[in-house]
């Protein structure tokens, strides 16, 4: 049992360096920055994220996103013109994930654009990113875009939405490499794995990529649009560096119906996956149904931010304490 | 079995093996029944989230060791263990990949420290020396460690089911040359070697000083010569 630090002390400085140039950037641009609850009686109904809960019956959050944009319908409703864009570091906690990349608690970057799409905001990410590599006197790696279907049809022939399962698979044994037994059905999961094991790693090693152009089951928070073929695509995108996933961004859904069902559609998967069935948050939906701005919101993992500018090979080496010796 | 307090851990009443006392030929009747009290013994499960190195699972009926594994799970999306797995019985490793929260049987694999006793040229006889439990490992579970066994050398051996799976020598032996070239004497600095023939039937490279009737030290998993034991 150790009590020491797993950071470095240069790595605790380069951490405080890095969100005190994010502040920096975020004031400059006008970001308003916010604290909301970290205790929730309400959960994400992601079917592959994990909420921790505590003995009151509360969950930890996994994001700050419900509480971000009930601040954002609050201040549209009052008064449009004055209404600010929000930002918040937060801790943020997913039960079971663990490794290189992951540790059970992290930290959170989140910020929304009030009237931006998902296409501007790609642009602000880079804006802030940009402004990172240069506080750290690095040169600017640069970046580009990878559309998801385009991706996939470019190696199986077929788009997303065309593909089974089993077709995965084929491609899987043909090029020799693992596939799990327990994949059953479940398409999105097995597009996780040919993403992960055909695609990433063809991404540039040292540079960033934005993958963007999501299939429409994949869209979670994110609207439904047409990409520039006119194919049906969910308006989300994730920023890459070489195959480290960084950020999540989404032209945010405002249609709280929509939203209703999309959650009720997680807890029949909860169900069919033997998860617990977590409460929605009804105020988030109330929120939605009074009036969510036109907007476009991402959130970033800073300790992958971190390892990234660090060249780190784990997350242990940017934490203070990791969750084993938290 | 395994780990304590790991929250996916599933003992399941079905899984379980029942030993059914076999003596009980002679036995009154109420001694049989009491005789055929059935003892549960659950099989483990191991969840993807208590892989590590070392754990060892049952893939396609054979024990496999993991060497590696890795989390990946993209932000939104299921969650996978890619592993790198060692078939104890091949010692082939391959790759295989889980969906989170997929459960895998434990396999009933130990390494436990045997004294070498004997070989009557078809199996190799080891003894555990706090039982004094005696097991015959054959060909395929012995392999090369033949090379390096002598004579009450304490080595590993790898249980499968209580039956020796795979046998480790210890890594350093002494043993004396059976044969070798007349040795040239004085030469110690050319680090010239030629082949030398040990009572086991290893051969192993040793310096040019070296006479036959000398007993040297060798590294087991090299094979290489180490130093003249005096």
């Amino acid at each position: 049992m150790s009590w020491r630090s797993n950071a470095s002390l240069a790595n605790l400085q380069a951490g405080a360096r890095l969100r005190r140039a994010i502040r920096q950037w975020m004031d400059a641009e006008q970001i308003l920055e916010v604290c909301t609850p970290v205790l929730s009686r309400y959960a994400t109904t992601d079917p592959h994220v994990h909420s921790v809960v505590t003995t009151t019956g509360h969950f930890l959050h996994t994001s700050p996103e419900f509480a971000m944009k009930r601040l954002l319908a609050v201040h549209a409703e009052s008064d449009t013109a004055t209404a600010p864009d929000l930002y918040q570091l937060a801790p943020v906690f997913r039960a079971e994930e663990s490794g290189r990349f992951h540790n059970s608690e992290f930290t959170l970057l989140e910020w929304y654009r009030l009237g931006m799409n998902h296409l501007d905001l790609m642009r602000d990410v880079e804006r802030l990113l940009k402004h990172l590599w240069k506080a750290f006197f690095l040169p600017w790696p640069g970046i580009c875009v990878c559309r998801y279907g385009v991706a996939i049809h470019e190696r199986l022939g077929l788009w997303p939405e065309q593909l089974s399962v089993e077709a995965i698979e084929h491609y899987f044994e043909r090029a020799q490499k693992p596939f799990p037994n327990a994949m059953g059905q479940d398409l999105d999961a097995a597009l996780d794995l040919f993403m992960d094991e055909f695609v990433l790693p063809d991404f540039s090693s040292q540079s960033f990529t934005i993958l963007t152009d999501y299939p429409v089951s994949q869209a979670a928070l994110a609207r439904l649009g047409e990409d520039v073929d006119g194919r049906q695509i969910a308006q989300r995108f994730e920023v890459y560096f070489g195959q480290v996933e960084l950020a999540n961004g989404f032209h945010e859904l405002k249609d709280g119906d929509t939203q209703r069902q999309r959650f009720e559609n997680d807890l029949v998967r909860r169900r069919e996956l033997d998860e617990p069935i977590v409460p929605m948050d009804e105020r988030f939906l109330e929120a939605l149904a009074a009036g969510l701005p036109d907007c476009a919101g991402i959130a970033l993992g800073l300790e992958r931010l971190h390892m990234v500018l660090g060249k780190h090979d784990h997350i242990d080496q940017v934490l203070s304490f990791n969750h084993a010796r938290a | 079995m395994c780990s304590a307090g790991a929250a996916r851990v599933r003992h399941e009443s079905n899984e379980s093996a029942t030993i059914v006392s076999q003596d009980s030929y002679n036995a009154a009747p109420a001694a049989l029944e009491r005789r055929h009290q059935t003892i549960e013994i659950p099989m483990a499960n191991y969840g993807t989230n208590e892989f590590k190195g070392g754990l060892k699972i049952m893939l396609d009926g054979d024990p496999h060791s993991i060497v590696s594994n890795e989390f990946v799970k993209p932000g939104k999306g299921q969650a996978f263990t890619r592993t790198r797995v060692r078939n104890l019985k091949t010692g082939r490793v391959v790759e295989r990949t889980f969906k989170s929260g997929e459960s895998v049987e434990s396999a009933d694999v130990m390494d436990t420290s045997m004294q070498y006793l004997y070989s009557d040229g078809e199996y190799w006889h080891f003894m555990n020396p706090e039982t004094f439990e005696q097991l015959a490992a054959d060909k395929t579970a012995v392999g090369d460690a033949h090379l390096w066994l002598m004579d009450e050398a304490v080595c590993e051996v790898t249980l499968y089911n209580g039956q020796p799976l795979a046998v480790t020598a210890p890594n350093f032996v002494e043993m004396t040359i059976k044969e070798t070239d007349p040795g040239l004497r004085g030469d110690t600095a050319t680090g010239g070697t030629k082949p030398a023939h040990m009572e086991t039937g290893a051969v192993v490279k040793v310096p040019l000083f070296i006479e036959e009737g000398e007993k040297i030290k060798i590294d087991t998993r090299s094979g290489e010569y180490v130093s003249r034991v005096k």
